[in-house]
């Protein structure tokens, strides 16, 4: 069914963006913590420029100038014909590209929420700097990083609905298409609006689930 | 005369860089601009007034939910989480191409003048919107009040009506100034929905431009520094607001520093 098969590439083009986001996001943060203050320039101009601009302008722009730029590239280099930039590529890249700004916060926040002092123990009893990063950072790094994680991913998954403006055949654009053309296009977005509801309702019992094991052994009050 | 002649050259200057050395096309900016700035208007306009218009919705929802009476904690909830969890896109798609397929809706009286015009849709959708975000983040800062301050008001025996419009609210508004200046950002950004239901926004003249000349850089180029400007201003706007209200929370400078 048409709303199946849209759902389908909404999850792909959702978890690929994800997974994009938090490559960037980790080189953002890195970037941000690094004592460079070139490195620390860069990525503070990548998050104020994600802050400046709609996700849907960077969208647009990328899916029809990357197209121009790459096509130009390939008349002038000699290297490739016409080239035609998909959608799905394209809404990847700029949901990937927008989201990896705010994760670049979210894990910027988180490791510096770690006490200096564990790691200089790590160092003191011997450890090595990826043994340190294993066993110290990483671990409550994620239980930081988790709370604004599940928003992140929240917001992500809604703003994949735009992709559906560019024309790839996601589950908004399927299920308006076909509203259209049986004359019930308040029946088809309502189910669209019931399918967003399910999938945000599930990733939040499953990121509230990885969150109670990373949890474990931390004192709440 | 003199001006005019200084303006042409200027003019034959920008013509001659655009076509010799970038790859931007100034003149043909610079022709549209006014329609820029037209759509600038347009997406002030709409993302403002909704965001009052939520923001007057949002503070009894967020006291109800904050008091937790629960016939009226229930739809609340259930009211913020629908609009929460889905995009605004879809929730605009719904009610201005979704709200036709009833002929009730059509022959009622609310038909001509709002529920056709995407500029209404537009501004019910986003009101809404905005309303289930601030109910949430406002019902957070009311919870989130020192205990003492309320035992205090009880003590002085104010009813809850004055204990919320004096000790309660001032303060939960002051707590929530930082999370509201990301909403109305946030709102802005939303706001690029417009150009897809007809709507002349900053992002439309830009995809109008595209779709025209077939040039993908000067308009969406264009539409993303209009948007960067606003960003700057609304996020310098807050900033001076949050340095007047939350004065009292500033470290305290010492005489000599």
């Amino acid at each position: 069914m048409l709303l199946l098969s849209g759902t389908a590439v909404t999850i792909q083009l959702a978890l690929g963006s994800l997974a994009l986001s938090v490559l960037l996001g980790l080189v953002g943060a890195s970037a941000k913590l690094a004592k460079s203050p070139l490195s620390n320039r860069i990525a503070s101009a990548y998050t104020t420029l994600i802050r400046g601009v709609p996700d849907l302008v960077l969208m647009m722009l990328l899916f029809y100038g990357g197209q121009q730029i790459v096509n130009d590239l390939g008349s002038l280099t000699g290297l490739w014909g016409y080239v035609e930039i998909n959608q799905f590529i394209a809404g990847v890249w700029s949901i990937g590209f927008v989201f990896g700004a705010y994760m670049t916060e979210t894990f910027r926040g988180a490791i510096l929420a770690i006490p200096r002092g564990q790691i200089e123990a790590g160092i003191s009893v011997g450890m090595r700097p990826s043994q340190i990063f294993r066993r110290i950072t990483w671990p409550q790094m994620v239980r930081h990083a988790l709370p604004s994680f599940t928003n992140n991913w929240l917001v992500l998954i809604k703003a994949t609905a735009l992709v559906s403006v560019i024309g790839l055949h996601d589950l908004v654009w399927n299920a308006s298409t076909a509203g259209r053309s049986v004359r019930e296009p308040f029946t088809f977005m309502f189910a669209v609006l019931v399918i967003y509801l399910i999938l945000t309702a599930c990733s939040d019992v499953g990121l509230r689930w990885i969150e109670r094991r990373y949890n474990v052994g931390v004192d709440r009050a | 005369m003199t001006a005019a002649n200084g303006e042409r050259t200027l003019w034959e200057y920008l013509a001659d860089f655009s076509e010799n050395h970038s790859p931007l096309d100034f003149v043909l900016i610079a022709d549209h601009i006014d329609k820029f700035f037209y759509g600038a208007l347009l997406t002030l306009e709409i993302t403002l007034i909704s965001l009052i218009i939520g923001g007057l919705l949002a503070i009894p929802l967020a006291v109800a939910r904050a008091y937790r009476r629960p016939w009226l904690n229930r739809p609340i909830w259930c009211f913020t989480y629908f609009f929460r969890g889905t995009p605004l896109l879809v929730q605009t798609y719904l009610v201005y191409y979704g709200l036709a397929q009833f002929d009730f809706v059509r022959e009622s009286f609310l038909w001509d003048p709002v529920l056709s015009s995407p500029w209404w849709c537009a501004l019910i959708t986003f009101s809404l919107n905005t309303a289930a975000y601030t109910t949430e983040f406002l019902r957070g800062a009311i919870e989130n009040t020192a205990k003492g301050e309320i035992e205090a008001a009880k003590a002085c025996g104010m009813p809850t009506l004055r204990m919320l419009r004096r000790i309660i609210l001032p303060s939960a508004f002051r707590r929530a100034l930082p999370a509201y200046s990301n909403e109305v950002i946030f709102m802005l950004h939303s706001s690029v929905v417009l150009s897809t239901i007809t709507l002349q926004d900053i992002l439309g003249v830009g995809r109008w431009l595209n779709g025209r000349y077939y040039l993908a850089y000067e308009g969406f180029i264009t539409a993303m520094l209009f948007y960067m400007a606003l960003v700057f201003l609304i996020s310098r706007g807050f900033r001076v607001w949050e340095s007047r209200w939350l004065k009292h929370l500033r470290p305290r400078e010492t005489a000599d520093a």
